[in-house]
């Protein structure tokens, strides 16, 4: 089965990855990549975002007319965000689970089922 | 399936023929999970498979109750099984693939035993707790959403919504089917006895009450509890739990007086208790012991043999059982065993030691009514009448069960009422 994991956190993950020294991100990113490595044959696509702050959002008029609307800002509001994403394929939610568990960076790690053409 | 017939209201709980009733629950309680389990090995599709074994029950149970149960239910169940799975297969685009399967599928073999499985679908931490209870309920124990909705005082759509939910769940998201590697079982385990232990304590906490047709949770969860230690009898903690289920239920008779009134454990007729019962989960825990790896479940579960063991009130062994929440302490670091502890500690040590450890929890019970009425006591033993009885009128502004507010009405009326109400 596919399953996008999404990398996300709150505003207070996001200081604290801040406030990580150059040292400490050089082994927070090792650490990442080593996981990567480890988990390269059952992993897809990946990226990182960038922050919240770098969001626009377009949505369809209010009216229902052709318009859109542009927005300075992410859709989900609040204090939680995605930071990243990785397509993976896994026999089942178990492996998937067993992925995201060992997951090197802070914060929640949501897995959503991708719908696939049976 | 039966619609819920109005919306938020509980649902009215038929009264049939008893006997007919029990014989037809336990029959079914036998062969549900083996033909669910059979049919989702068949199919490798749990949420078709809950779908055409709940169809097949629901007539069965229509069938049954008016012709007999047959000689092999299960033969039954199966061809009834295999012909509705076929009407719904003909739906699915690969079809031919799972006829040819279910055509080729020979009977449930009663051994290997499938359930296990199952139940670890069942109790998957990927569904919600609640989501859990009715799902387990429903296609292990093979009760209908309507005997589930009965048990749980909810409407029966509420229980419709939560299993569809669950079971759209299991197969959109891959929940697997089948029993965890062996690095996350203990962790698995743990959930599927955490399922079993709220479906005890739902059934202990409304058994005895006004309606004694409601379905015996209590007897359920004691029929997983032994399903399992069947099925994992090298699994210390699964016995712990089975022990835990029957001391309880073995002391069922002497909860409640002959007026419904709640009867305190000090205070029981230790007589009406089932000695043969307490004896057989006593060894049962012993032979848990023997596997020496200590768990939460086993502990409790000595905890009450203590209680169950001793032939007085006044004979409990107190400082066994202090230790023994000392070690509980260890596994379950929560407040409520401290509390619970505090009771144990003011039999060893006196009251001013075990209110002492309640200070220490600082407001984290403040909402529990039991934290209330256990200082009420200790304050009451300490000579501090004005706090104890501030503490019991706390302790009633918490609580909604019935019987434990008559309990505690008579304490504030009666200054030498019953005691600590636990």
């Amino acid at each position: 089965m596919k399953y996008l994991l999404m990398f996300c956190g709150n505003d207070e993950d996001a200081m604290a990855f801040a406030a990580l020294t150059a040292d400490e991100l050089k082994e927070r990113y090792a650490l990442v990549g080593r996981w990567f490595a480890e988990n390269r044959g059952r992993i897809g696509s990946t990226g990182q975002l960038q922050g919240p702050q770098t969001a626009t959002s377009v949505r369809p008029a209010a009216d229902g007319g052709d318009g859109a609307v542009v927005t300075d800002g992410p859709f989900l509001e609040g204090k939680e965000q995605i930071g990243g994403y990785a397509e993976i394929e896994v026999a089942d939610l178990d492996e998937a689970l067993g992925m995201a568990k060992t997951w090197p960076g802070r914060g929640t790690v949501e897995i959503r089922p991708l719908v696939t053409s049976r | 399936m039966a619609g819920a017939r109005h919306g938020g209201d509980p649902p009215a709980c038929d009264v049939t023929v008893a006997a007919t009733e029990q014989a037809l629950a336990e029959v079914f309680r036998e062969e549900a999970g083996r033909l669910a389990a059979s049919l989702v090995r068949v199919l490798g599709d749990f949420t078709l498979a809950e779908e055409v074994v709940q169809d097949c029950l629901l007539v069965a149970w229509e069938r049954w109750r008016a012709d007999g149960i047959p000689a092999s239910p299960s033969g039954w169940l199966w061809t009834a099984a295999r012909r509705r799975a076929v009407d719904v297969v003909r739906r699915d685009a690969r079809y031919r693939a799972k006829l040819a399967l279910l055509a080729a599928a020979p009977p449930p073999d009663p051994d290997p035993d499938d359930r296990l499985a199952l139940l670890f679908t069942c109790c998957h931490p990927a569904l919600s707790a609640q989501a859990q209870v009715a799902l387990t309920l429903r296609t292990v124990c093979g009760l209908s959403t309507r005997q589930i909705a009965c048990a749980f005082l909810v409407s029966e759509q509420a229980i419709v919504q939560r299993v569809t939910r669950a079971r759209r769940k299991i197969g959109a998201a891959g929940i697997p089917y089948r029993v965890p590697d062996a690095d996350q079982l203990a962790p698995r385990l743990a959930a599927v006895l955490s399922v079993i232990y709220l479906l005890f304590n739902e059934g202990y906490l409304t058994s005895g009450g006004a309606e004694p047709q409601q379905r015996d949770l209590t007897d359920d969860a004691e029929w997983l509890a032994s399903l399992l230690a069947r099925l994992m009898p090298a699994e210390p903690e699964v016995l712990g739990l089975l022990a835990l289920i029957r001391l309880h239920r073995a002391r069922a008779r002497a909860r409640f007086d002959a007026a419904q009134r709640l009867v305190l454990l000090a205070d029981q007729d230790r007589a009406l208790w089932d000695h043969a019962a307490i004896d057989a989960a006593a060894g049962l825990l012993a032979r848990a012991a023997r596997l020496r790896k200590p768990g939460p479940y086993q502990i409790q579960a000595a905890i009450v043999a203590c209680h169950a063991e001793a032939p007085s009130s006044a004979q409990t062994d107190w400082p066994q059982i202090l230790l023994l929440y000392d070690a509980l302490l260890v596994h379950l670091p929560s407040p409520v065993v401290v509390l619970h502890r505090a009771i144990a500690l003011g039999q060893v040590a006196g009251p001013a030691a075990a209110l002492a450890s309640l200070d220490e929890l600082g407001g984290t019970l403040d909402s529990y009514h039991l934290f209330h009425a256990t200082r009420a006591q200790l304050l009451r033993e300490l000579g501090r009448p004005g706090q104890a009885r501030h503490a019991d009128e706390q302790a009633l502004g918490l609580t909604a069960n019935p019987a434990e507010r008559a309990l505690l009405e008579q304490r504030l009326t009666s200054p030498a009422g019953p005691g600590p109400a636990i």
